[in-house]
Formats: C-alpha cells, structure tokens, sequence
C-alpha cells in the first residue's frame, strides 16, 4: 500500500489542532469570567462570587493543563511534518508565532500560578490583577495567532526571493486586510462558547436545586453577555464573509456552492455538492438571495467555482456543509440568547420550565461552531497553505510516510486518553459544584446536600 | 558577509543559548522530580515533591516553545532540517511533555485514584528528559543535508552516543531535582533528597566525562578545537570549573546547606552547555550548516529582536517574583491546593 505522506500529515495537523482550538475556545473567555467575578469580590465584598471564582478556576487549570500541552505540538509540527512551510514562510509568520510566547505565553502561564494557588499568599487586588493578566494573555494570544493565521489566508507586506518570503512592511503584515474582522469574529466566539458553558451549568445546578444562589448567578451573567454577543456575531460574520469575497472569492464560491459566476447566486440551503461533475446534486436554493448578501444587489455578480481552473478549486462538499452547520448554530445561539432575554425581561426567567430544563444541554454549542468555522476556513483556504504561495503539496517535510503514520497513530491514541480524562474529571469538578470556603479550610468541604439546602431555605427567607 | 548579517546571527545564536539554558534549568529540576517520584513510595512525600514546582511548571515549559519558537524565527533553515531529522525523538518528547504536564492537573482532581497518573507523571518526566538527551546527542553527531534539506533516514538519531546523551541527561535532571528538593522541602524527604543527590553527583560526573572524551574521538573537528595549543590553556578551565561546581554540590551536601547544592548543579549545567557550545559553534546542524548558513532574513531577526530586548527583562522580572510569592520550604502535607 502506498501511504500518501500529505494527506497523513494533513489528518494529523488537522487532528491536533482541532483538539487544541477546543480549549484556547474555552479558556479565553473562561478566564475573562473568572477575572470579572474577581473584580465583583472586591467590588461588591461578597463571597459568594469568590466561590464561584474558585470554583471555575479549577475547572480552568484543567482545560488550560489540555490547552498547553497540545499547543506546545503545533509550534514543533511546523518543522516536523511541515518543513517547506516553515522554510517559505519562516521569515513572516515566525516572529507573529514568537511575539505570541513573548507577549502572552509567559504572561498566562506565570501569572496562571498566582491565581490557582496565591489566594492566601497575595493581597486581593494583586490576586485579581493575576486573573485579569491571565485574561488579557489569552486574548493577546489570539490576536498573534490570528494574525498569522490571516496572513496565510491573504498574505500582503512581504517580497519573494528565491522561494523565500521577506517581509517588506510589518504593520501590513500583523493588520492584513482579513486579520481584524477575524480576530473579532474569534474572540467572541470564545466568549460566547465559554457564556454558553456556564449558562448550561448554571442551568444544570438550579434544576436540581442545588447552589441555587450560586445557579443564578451564572445564568443572569451568562444570558446577559449573550444577549449582547449573539447577535453582534451575525454582524460580525456578515462583514468577515465580505472581506472574505474580496480576498478569497473561491472560498466564498465553495461555501455557497456556487459553480456559475455568469450569473446572479442563489442561496443554497442544501445540496450535496459534486465537485467532478462542477454542479450540485439534490439542490434546494433561494433565488438571488446570496447575491444580495454578498453583493447588496439582487442580481449583483461574484466568481463561482469554474471561474477558478479545477486544481485551485477547495474541496466544495465539507466547506459547504461545515459552514452551515456553524451559521445554522450561530442563529439557534441568538435565539436562545434572545428568548431568554424576554423571559427574564418578563420576570420569568427562572420560571420557564421547558426552557431552563433546555439550557442544561446548551454547552457544546459553542465548540461545535468553532470547530465547524475553523473547517470552513482553513479548508476554504485550500488547495494552498498559503494562499497563492504555497499549495499544501509543496510545504511537506521530507519524511517518510511511516513516520508521519507512527506518529500520527500516537498523537491520536494519547489525545484520545488525555481527552477523555479531561472531561471525566471536569465532569467530577462540575457533579461537586462550587464549595462554601470555611475561615482556615483551603481545600474547602465537600458539598454536603445539607449546607445546599441550608442555602436553599436562607434563600427562600431572603426572598419572601 | 556586511556588518549585520555578520553579526545578528551570532546575537541570536546567544539568545536561543539564554533560551535553551534556562529551560535546561528550570524545566530539568521540574522533569527531575518526576524522574525522582518513583523512589519514594510514600503519599505524602510525593505530594511534597509535586506541590513544590506546582505553581512554575507551566511557565518553565514556555522556554521550550520560545527555544523552538526562537529557532524558526531566527533559523528558519536549521528548524526545518533539525525537525525532520530528528522527527521520532521530538515527538516522543513531545507525546511524554503532554503525559506529565496534564498529570499536574489530573493527579490531584482524580485523587485517591490517582495511580495511573503518578505512573504518566514519572514515565513522562523520564521519556521526555531522555528524548531531549537523544535530540541533543543526534544534533551532535550531526545529520546528513543535501541541499538545504534533511537527506537522512528515521533513525539517523539512533546511534550509541546518541542513546548515551539521553541516559545522561535524564541522571543530570534527577540530580537538579534532587538538589532543588534539598532546597525547597523540609521533613524526611529533605533527607532523602540528599541522599539521591549524593549517588547522582558521582553519576553525572561519570556521564560527563564520558562525553567530554568521546566527543573528541568520534569528531575530529572537536579534537582539534579543544586540544591545539594555545587553545587548551585556554579552555583549560571550563574542565576545572566543572570539577569545582561539583565540589559545591558535595560539600553543600555534607552541611547541609540549602541552596549551594542547586547553584553548584546549574553551574555544571552551564560549563556542560558552554564545552558544547564551544566544540560546535558556528555550526547550528553540524557538520554543515552554521548560524549564518541558517539565518533568517535580518529585517526578520531585528523585527524580533527588538521583542526580545523589550519583554525578555520583564519576563524575567515576574518570573522572578513568582519564585519570590512561592518562596521558603514546603512542609509534608503542605500545598497550595
């Protein structure tokens, strides 16, 4: 059997780095909530949010444990399976990746120690200002990353010696055309995927009428944000999908399927794309519509697939589906959000029966958009890594198959414990829920059914 | 070559150098305890052992991503021959880096079933310090490039000397670990820890001269550098040095004295980095390629420079205070948990 070393290495960065955008997804805005609810201590000196603080920060040092270990593979995968990338681009995307370990890295990862274990070591405030260094690190991350990311999708700023890029211009090449409406698009998708964590396990808590207080808290909070965020995300992808038409029109016309640039697109709910026969199969599509969306004109023109020659074309079938799985949960977020806001507006949050029982199974909302947009555009991007520099084919180490295969075998058996263990044991932190700290217990008590129902009756007294 | 292009590689050359150490360092007594873990059976002790590098691993690990970060910045060609060839070592290292890291987090939620959890800890603190050893022997004995690209076989990397380094560089972070346990904790393991240190000491000591000499012998080029007149009045005392760091380390030991035994190892560390560093530079992938054969752009390496010179002294600045807020002895039974 002949092993196609690309396509290995393809499954396994692929593998690696899905897992990987799973935790940076959910720890930027983590962090974000734990470093706001550390700003409400000492604001409001109620101890009930210094609870709730600790008790996501735990949750936080596992998914941060997950997050470093698999990003710590990506910068070494580069020059492993990816040399000819790593050669061509080094002298570009290298230092955007360095400015990422200077700039967040060690901010996030020193300052991560005083927040998990300086509670009782450091003053409050400095306690806080650790959380909101932690916070502000995994957002400078994101902007390096994404940067990087951007300029691979558009490249701009840079010259080309012998196969080389050199950089010609920095600021073009960190602020490239689609870096901002994409660093946008993914920090509040990092935050809306953590909101709608904590609004299921809010949700989970108050069903079961367990940390009642601490349940309301994380609902109000979480819904709150979200009723801001959802919507302001359609905007926010409604533009990016512009600058992407501008930048990348053939990813553009393998998310909408659209095969003739001749003339005006419909919008194509559904079809099963057939990309040697250059036409969709089983297609139900609106007329015009992604003309107007795209064009603001309802007979406006954009390039289809055969405007671009068969071998620079993407693969039509998981860009297509994958984008309207994430614009499919993107709306059903917003509706959520919205709905909820109503309720709440009515003074009925907290009595809808179908919808807080609903809420409890919300959370992976969030990663599966992630996930589905990333598959948008990394294979949107394709067939190059570096659009019109470099095709995939080109960037491969030279290594053998069998290397690639070992190792892509071996990353997927120990993601496959690591993950599972991860959950297990975020599950285990969830099932113990937040814990009431005594004066000189640092570990804390177990939660015992009698103090949550002690703190169900305070509250009952408190409200009647 | 012009005045910049001459210069900036050797700048950045020492950059990694500073990288590279002080993950060395920080990363090898944090590696070295989970290699040590096996040796005590005892709950609490290992509990001791694991609280007192709880707060700094992550930030220790970093230096491994800005030295491979730094690489491909700064070296671009290095980085993309030295991966490849060195692909199977790298990724064990980087498999036993996932293991150990997570078993931080792990080990205590799944507390008392965390057996499974000590067994990653250890095995992936030992793989990793041993494939580091593997990537730092294979560099040495130097990897086979054909135009600017790796042209070897899989298992190029695997050769005796090779397999040597990895051995010693696992003893070596024990005994960092040891020693920084001799610093850090107090109670019976303290006690234990000298103990270790005291078997290590003579070990690495053994390793490094086995090294020393080898080299010479396998390399003629090495040979050369270190034993020409007048280069070895010269280089005379970085041999001697070492011998006097290891004086430290014992002698420390025997007063029980606190943190001379640790100093007294990076210090045999440092004069081990600098003998290397002196028999191969300014060749980056021996035998062929050196820093400016591998240099990146330079409006690239000053872009980055610039970085290093503006956030590496703040880095350092809170690196420090870290260690400063988790300062003093960890007790049996004492955590941050």
């Amino acid at each position: 059997m002949d092993l196609d070393p690309v396509l290995l290495a393809r499954i396994q960065f692929a593998f690696t780095i899905v897992f990987h955008i799973v935790f940076p997804a959910f720890t930027i805005g983590l962090s974000a909530w734990i470093a706001t609810l550390h700003g409400m201590t000492l604001w409001t000196k109620d101890p009930h949010h210094a609870d709730l603080a600790a008790f996501w920060t735990k949750i936080f040092a596992v998914s941060f444990a997950m997050g470093v270990v698999s990003g710590i593979v990506l910068t070494y995968q580069f020059g492993t399976n990816w040399s000819g990338f790593a050669t061509l681009a080094g002298n570009v995307v290298g230092p955007l990746i360095a400015y990422e370990v200077l700039t967040a890295f060690f901010l996030e990862a020193s300052f991560l120690g005083i927040l998990l274990f300086g509670r009782d070591r450091v003053p409050p405030a400095l306690h806080f200002t650790a959380a909101v260094l932690v916070a502000v690190g995994t957002a400078i991350s994101a902007f390096w990353i994404l940067s990087a990311n951007s300029w691979m999708q558009a490249p701009v700023g840079y010259e080309m010696r012998d196969g080389v890029a050199f950089p010609t211009d920095w600021m073009a090449i960190i602020f490239n055309p689609t870096f901002p409406l994409r660093l946008a698009h993914m920090l509040v998708a990092a935050y809306i995927t953590t909101g709608f964590v904590v609004l299921a396990i809010g949700a989970r808590y108050w069903i079961a009428g367990k940390h009642i207080r601490e349940a309301e808290t994380m609902v109000k909070m979480a819904l709150g944000m979200l009723i801001v965020l959802t919507p302001l995300q359609i905007l926010i992808g409604d533009q990016h999908g512009l600058d992407t038409l501008e930048h990348q029109p053939a990813k553009i016309a393998a998310i909408e399927a659209h095969w003739d640039g001749e003339h005006a697109a419909p919008l194509v709910l559904f079809a099963i794309p057939d990309q040697s026969g250059e036409k969709n199969d089983f297609e139900i599509a609106i007329p015009n519509i992604a003309s107007l969306i795209l064009t603001h004109d309802w007979n406006g023109l954009f390039p289809g697939l055969k405007s671009f020659a068969a071998e620079d074309r993407p693969p039509v079938l998981p860009v297509f589906f994958s984008f309207r799985v994430m614009v499919g949960i993107g709306f059903l977020m917003a509706a959520i959000a919205l709905w909820g806001g109503l309720a709440w507006f009515r003074g009925k949050l907290f009595e809808a029966g179908w919808y807080m029982s609903a809420l409890q199974y919300v959370w992976p909302l969030g990663f599966i958009a992630v996930i589905a947009g990333w598959i948008t555009t990394e294979i949107g991007r394709q067939p190059w890594v570096v659009t019109g520099l470099l095709r995939t084919e080109d960037a491969i180490s030279p290594v053998g198959a069998l290397n690639i295969l070992v190792s892509l075998v071996l990353f997927v058996l120990v993601y496959a414990v690591v993950f599972a263990s991860g959950i297990f044991f975020i599950n285990r932190l969830l099932v113990k829920g937040p814990m009431r700290r005594t004066a000189h217990d640092d570990e804390g008590v177990a939660s015992r059914p009698i103090s949550a129902a002690t703190e169900a009756g305070r509250e009952a007294i408190k409200g009647a | 070559m012009t005045g910049m292009e001459l210069y900036l590689p050797v700048i950045w050359a020492a950059v990694i150098a500073v990288a590279v150490v002080l993950y060395v360092v920080l990363d090898g007594f944090d590696l070295g305890l989970g290699i040590l873990f096996p040796f005590t059976k005892d709950e609490r002790e290992r509990d001791q052992m694991m609280n007192s590098v709880a707060p700094f691993w992550d930030g220790n690990e970093t230096w491994l991503i800005l030295g491979g970060g730094g690489l491909w910045v700064a070296f671009p060609t290095a980085y993309a021959v030295i991966m490849p060839a060195l692909y199977l070592p790298v990724i064990a290292m980087l498999l036993a880096l996932v293991f150990r890291g997570v078993a931080f987090e792990f080990r205590w939620v799944a507390k008392p079933d965390h057996r499974l959890w000590d067994i990653a800890f250890t095995g992936g603190s030992t793989l990793a310090a041993f494939a580091q050893g593997v990537i730092l022997g294979g560099l040495l004995d130097g990897i086979t490039v054909a135009d600017r690209q790796f042209a070897g076989g899989p298992f190029d990397w695997a050769t005796p000397f090779a397999l040597l380094c990895g051995v010693a560089v696992v003893v070596g972070y024990a005994l960092l670990g040891a020693t920084w346990l001799n610093m850090r904790v107090t109670g019976a393991l303290e006690i234990k820890a000298r103990g270790w240190a005291r078997g290590l000491l003579v070990a690495v000591m053994l390793f490094m001269g086995v090294i020393s000499l080898w080299t010479p012998l396998l390399f003629e080029r090495i040979a050369t550098i270190w034993f020409s007149m007048p280069n070895f009045l010269y280089l005379a005392p970085v041999p001697l040095l070492a011998l006097g760091c290891a004086l430290i380390v014992w002698r420390g030991l025997d007063h029980g004295s606190a943190a001379a035994p640790f100093f007294g190892t990076v210090g045999l560390f440092l004069l081990g980095f600098i003998g290397l560093a002196i028999s191969n530079f300014p060749y980056l992938v021996p035998p062929s390629l050196t820093v400016w054969d591998t240099a990146a752009a330079p409006e690239s390496q000053v872009f980055m420079l610039i970085g290093v010179v503006a956030l590496l002294p703040v880095i350092l600045a809170y690196t420090a205070f870290m260690y400063w807020t988790f300062r003093g002895r960890i007790r049996p039974g004492e955590g941050y948990h």
